[in-house]
């Protein structure tokens, strides 16, 4: 049986996006926060170094500074007018977040600390800067943690444990309509009609195999836009950051480097001097990537096989390391059983962070083409949406700052749009194509199991699309795609429950990661230059004629189709991304 | 290696009661129990189900008891328990299927607690000033990942499921003690409940059970002691 609601607005996912964004809406209009995990399960607890705000508490800073720095950090893809808005916007995020209780570390004074992270500069570039908010290495849990205890006070409806599978749009005019759920306690499917629909279901991080994203992270909200006409934006931009744990993959803040920490490679030289003599390991997360890569491919890999480098911190003063890295120094002793106050900690470059996903404007309104033309009541912020502030390479820290900025913005559009507009006519059975696709999944005969399908897609996207990519690379990975979907056509679920059935839900998650995979290798094929975190071998450098511009993959019955619209421009002219 | 791995397992849908299954897993080291769950999971029984997410120890899905002791299955490695492993769901919460129970008492609790900044003064421009030491004062029991270890450890809590449970008083000591708050009466009025931290027999369960080890039972105590100084 199929329950109905209705609500003013749905938020779907309760990660720092769509908790900023209830914090709003609901002030606005009745709205429920729909979300797969408990909201403090969300991947922007993992988050770890900080959040970057011009407030100068130590050292001369300005917002101007940050903008240019998230935007030669994105390589010249950022929407240049939205990173004026996000890092304008840092500084009240960043006061509004202490007001409702984020717990910052301090200054002998008494203000917020702040310290320095990877491709944050003073005077346009001219040396690091002090300017990441943090509350000492697990800023993320804290302002997870801050938003839920303030959407508690203020009373928010959750759904928790609640699957949105697919995004209802009125037959008429497309706007939004609503969304189906399946609800993991009954296997039961819930209707919500909504005026307004807001996105904040974070990456899909997991169609790689050394990631540092959480098993939640399989694209479900972009999946679902995607599979309903809403096309992607710069799926081929996908961040690689520098340190995840040797073969794990969890992260290892860049805030080890902010606070003083060296990479070096097997002959213990601090190797980053070489690649960028200016900043040295604060360099951008792309960059100081493919720096590792390098090293290991030309032979100056640790270890038995070679094939990792080693982050350093033993030089730096224990206290500094209990009082400002405690989680992530915890980190390198339970997984890997290494100690890093005596030795360096062995590490790899980890799929971390999605810059492309669900295109918006700077108000989080989900655009539907390369004309920008919204799609009413659809809005979208946070790692799933594209607005973009990231560009071609997401800067350290701008992702906790986004969530706040864009999460906020999205919920005071989403709430004020549902007090101008009715709901939209839901269409003739609303539920009735997610009901298909369960009853087609589960009704597959004994075979192979999502996990197998999955463990091939992951490992194939990191030795096909991952820190370096070529057009053979890529013509492979599309092949390979094009037999995963095969095999997915006939996967095979296990668990025949009704209640609790995860089996059911991993093989639905599946779908989505392969469609995604399937736009970001199709959209890097195509860019045949090398920008931020797309790499290519066969065309090394950046081509501003021909590829100043975003991409847009949408779903056909042929295949992926590629559209492009150009990148905003305000005052900053591109020019060679040194550091 | 191979592992013994014993999971208590119960389908609501078939089952009248718990039974453990057996599973014999290949194994390194220096796997996590959360990857033998998923070894079984993938390649043995696609029903067996259990919560996780980040697997690493931050997002507080996956605590079970682990050999007879609370722990997050992402956290702990086949080294420090060996090779024969029995996992079940957690004590003292109503469990729903396999190793995965109903959360809701555990999160009931904690919103009766005013987990929450309380500050009716109207916010500055810029940030409330708060001193290192100030800061520093309340640093432990911001760890907290609301995984349940603790509570779901604790003897008091198994024979009373009305008392709030070391979590929820982790998580008002971390208002109780922020400078910046004013909500700190209330919440030891709700404390002083004959629910509330009185229930404490200071057992320790909850200090070893926490994964991030926050010292739970100290905690506890310097809420029973804020109540005390507040009566004299």
């Amino acid at each position: 049986m199929t329950q109905q609601h209705t609500f003013d607005v749905v938020i779907v996912g309760a990660g720092g996006a769509g908790l900023r964004a209830a914090l709003e809406s609901s002030r606005r209009g009745r709205t429920a926060v729909i979300t797969k995990l408990y909201p403090t399960r969300s991947h922007t607890g993992a988050a770890q170094g900080g959040m970057c705000a011009a407030l100068a508490n130590v050292e001369e800073d300005n917002w101007e500074w940050h903008t240019f720095d998230t935007i030669k950090g994105g390589d010249y893809l950022v929407d240049q007018d939205a990173a004026e808005i996000m890092c304008r916007e840092a500084i009240e995020a960043a006061y509004d977040l202490e007001h409702m209780g984020m717990p910052f570390n301090r200054t002998p004074d008494g203000l917020i600390d702040q310290r320095r992270f990877g491709g944050h500069t003073h005077h346009h570039g001219a040396g690091p800067v002090r300017r990441s908010c943090f509350a000492a290495d697990r800023t993320g849990h804290m302002i997870l943690q801050t938003l839920f205890q303030q959407n508690v006070k203020q009373g928010t409806i959750f759904f928790d444990e609640f699957y949105v599978l697919d995004l209802l749009r009125a037959p008429d005019d497309g706007r939004a309509a609503g969304l189906v759920a399946y609800e993991l306690a009954t296997g039961e499917l819930h209707v919500f009609r909504a005026k307004s629909v807001v996105f904040c279901t974070g990456g899909y991080g997991k169609m790689f195999k050394i990631t540092s994203n959480a098993h939640a992270l399989t694209g479900d909200g972009p999946g679902v836009c995607y599979r309903r006409g809403v096309p992607m934006e710069d799926m081929e931009f996908f961040q690689f950051h520098p340190t995840g744990l040797y073969r794990l993959g969890v992260l290892l803040s860049e805030a080890a480097r902010g606070e003083g920490g060296i990479l070096r490679n097997a002959d213990g030289e601090a190797f980053m001097e070489r690649y960028a003599p200016t900043i040295k390991d604060l360099a951008p997360r792309d960059m100081v990537s493919r720096a590792i890569y390098t090293e290991i491919r030309e032979g100056r890999g640790a270890g038995p096989n070679g094939d990792y480098v080693y982050l350093d911190v033993s030089h730096l003063d224990p206290k500094v390391i209990d009082a400002k890295l405690p989680d992530i120094t915890e980190f390198a002793r339970t997984y890997l059983g290494v100690e890093p106050k005596k030795e360096g900690v062995p590490i790899v470059p980890t799929a971390h962070y999605a810059m492309g996903g669900i295109p918006t404007t700077v108000d989080a309104q989900v655009v539907g083409d390369a004309a920008n033309t919204a799609i009413p009541g659809l809005f979208a912020a946070g790692e799933c949406a594209c607005v973009s502030v990231h560009g071609a390479n997401r800067l350290g820290t701008n992702s906790l700052l986004d969530i706040v900025v864009f999460g906020k913005r999205a919920g005071v559009n989403a709430g004020d749009h549902a007090a101008q507009v009715d709901h939209a006519e839901l269409g003739e059975d609303p539920a009735g194509a997610v009901t298909r696709m369960l009853e087609d999944l589960a009704g597959h005969p004994e075979g192979e199991r999502a996990a197998a399908i999955r463990g091939d897609l992951q490992v194939n996207m990191d030795d096909r699309a991952g820190v370096y990519r070529t057009e053979t690379l890529l013509k492979e990975m599309e092949v390979e795609l094009g037999s995963l979907h095969e095999r997915y056509a006939r996967v095979w679920v296990q668990d025949t429950s009704r209640r609790y059935n995860t089996d059911l839900l991993e093989a639905v998650e599946l779908g989505f990661l392969l469609d995604l995979a399937e736009a970001l290798v199709v959209s890097a094929r195509a860019r045949t230059e090398s920008r931020g975190g797309h790499f290519r071998e066969d065309y090394p450098v950046r081509d501003d004629r021909n590829w100043l511009r975003h991409s847009l993959a949408s779903r056909t019955a042929s295949g992926v189709k590629l559209d492009y619209k150009p990148v905003t421009m305000t005052r900053y002219e591109p020019m060679e991304r040194k550091y | 290696m191979q592992v013994t791995l014993r999971v208590r397992r119960f389908n609501p849908e078939t089952d009248s009661e718990s039974r453990i299954e057996t599973y014999d897993v290949p194994a390194d080291p220096m796997d996590r129990v959360l990857d033998l769950l998923h070894w079984v999971k993938w390649n043995v029984d696609g029903s067996l189900t259990f919560r996780r997410s980040c697997a690493h120890g931050i997002c507080g899905s996956d605590a079970m008891l682990i050999n007879g002791t609370n722990r997050l299955a992402c956290k702990v490695l086949v080294r420090e328990v060996g090779d024969q492993i029995t996992v079940e769901p957690l004590r003292g919460l109503p469990v729903n299927k396999d190793l995965l129970v109903d959360m809701e008492p555990f999160f009931a609790s904690y919103r009766e607690v005013l987990p929450y900044l309380v500050n009716d003064d109207p916010a500055p421009d810029t940030e409330r000033r708060q001193s290192p030491k100030d800061r520093g004062r309340f640093d432990d029991t911001t760890k907290c990942i609301l995984c349940a270890a603790c509570t779901t450890s604790c003897p008091v809590f198994w024979a009373d499921k009305e008392y709030f449970g070391p979590a929820a008083i982790v998580d008002a000591h971390r208002f109780i003690f922020d400078s910046r708050d004013q909500g700190a009466a209330q919440r030891l009025t709700v404390l002083n409940d004959k629910e509330g931290v009185w229930r404490c027999r200071t057992t320790f369960n909850c200090t070893d059970a926490c994964p991030r080890g926050i010292k739970v039972t100290q905690a506890i105590q310097e809420v029973k002691r804020a109540l005390l100084f507040r009566k004299a």
